[in-house]
């Protein structure tokens, strides 16, 4: 039942949002503290689990990866509705941090890499 | 057109599908005809995304892009935070622990790194450029992890509008520069093989850009990058709004 996938998905989903603002409590700030981050190694852990496909079935799973996909068209609509004329005022700095960023990160890759596991 | 509009306006979330699927649909063609397909389609969807946003913003003045346009309401409940966190959320499925611990620590040392790297550089630059508080500087941190990262910490420790726009712009000349620049640099930081693929994922992170980037150097890559990826929007979306919040938060 592709409901079965949905659903999992959904207390996942709730789960990491409830322990995020249990958090935020916690920390004593009226916010949601990586609840989506805590959903998402839930959902990890449970998939990472021997047999976990059979278990839910196929048809289950597209209910998940269904989602999963549509993941970049609800990115699109989210860039759709942002106050773009607001930021246009720092559109220079969104520049720059994303040049800075990209360009410093790109060194590292030669340093990492070259370590030797141990 | 009176009736058009009605039904539009009624089944205001199908009208979203249908136009963000046109968006899509145009951008990948255009990726196809006029890059060939090196100018990942999701990026210029994106752009396109943000452009549209503009150009009803200008018109309607209002602060939620499309979604001040009655007939395209619907894209304020599919670009909203419930649905966007949920297929967040989806994107983990699959993501397996055990090809991360083979990767080794390596692997892990670039995910953190990156994005305390990316989060430390982002917000050194929101400063500079005179941002004084410490949601705002937070948020533009965030946007250079992911433009995924920047909207979720936004929302979480509710920063502006303005600022949220402005750290998903941000996270997207991130990863418009990663899939453009992979290519060229690739040799020159020895990006040719699954472990440097992994630590190119964990240092870059932004999905679409890792994948675009990898798939335009070697595309037996691309799973390994990607892989890494995965868990670099979760650790983000984890250390961001709380740790890293709080660092900066202290600082000021």
């Amino acid at each position: 039942m592709v409901i079965y996938g949905i659903a999992l998905l959904g207390i996942c989903t709730l789960i990491g949002l409830i322990i995020g603002k249990w958090l935020g409590e916690l920390f004593g700030i009226d916010a949601n503290v990586g609840g989506i981050g805590i959903a998402m190694f839930l959902l990890m852990i449970l998939s990472n689990y021997q047999n976990f496909k059979l278990s839910i079935g196929d048809i289950s799973e597209s209910g998940i990866t269904f989602w999963s996909l549509i993941y970049i068209p609800i990115v699109v609509a989210m860039a759709a509705k942002q106050n773009v004329v607001g930021a246009l005022d720092g559109g220079f700095m969104a520049l720059v941090a994303g040049i800075v960023v990209v360009s410093i990160s790109f060194l590292f890759i030669p340093l990492l890499s070259n370590l030797k596991d141990k | 057109m009176n009736i058009v509009e009605e039904i539009l306006i009624k089944n205001s979330l199908i009208t979203a599908f249908v136009f963000v699927g046109v968006t899509v649909y145009l951008s990948y063609f255009l990726s196809e005809k006029l890059t060939k397909g090196r100018f990942h389609g999701s990026a210029i969807a994106i752009i396109l995304g943000l452009i549209f946003a503009y150009i009803a913003g200008s018109y309607y003045e209002g602060d939620k892009g499309v979604a001040d346009i009655a007939i395209l309401s619907g894209v304020g409940v599919l670009g909203g935070s419930m649905l966007r966190d949920f297929a967040i959320v989806a994107t983990a499925y699959g993501a397996k622990f055990s090809d991360l611990k083979t990767s080794g620590v390596v692997g892990i040392v670039s995910l953190f790194l990156g994005v305390i790297l990316s989060f430390s550089l982002g917000s050194i630059v929101a400063i500079l450029f005179g941002y004084d508080d410490a949601k705002s500087i937070t948020t533009i941190g965030a946007g250079t992890v992911t433009f995924v990262v920047g909207p979720v910490t936004g929302s979480a420790i509710g920063a502006s509008s303005e600022v949220i726009a402005l750290s998903i712009a941000a996270g997207l000349v991130k990863s418009i520069l990663v899939m453009t620049m992979t290519p060229i640099v690739a040799k020159s930081i020895g990006l040719n093989n699954p472990r440097s693929a992994m630590v190119f994922g964990g240092l870059m992170g932004t999905n679409s850009g890792v994948a675009a980037g990898l798939a335009a150097v070697d595309p037996k890559l691309v799973p390994y990058g990607a892989m890494t990826a995965t868990f670099y929007t979760a650790i983000g979306c984890l250390i961001v709004p709380s740790l890293l919040f709080l660092f900066i938060d202290v600082i000021y």
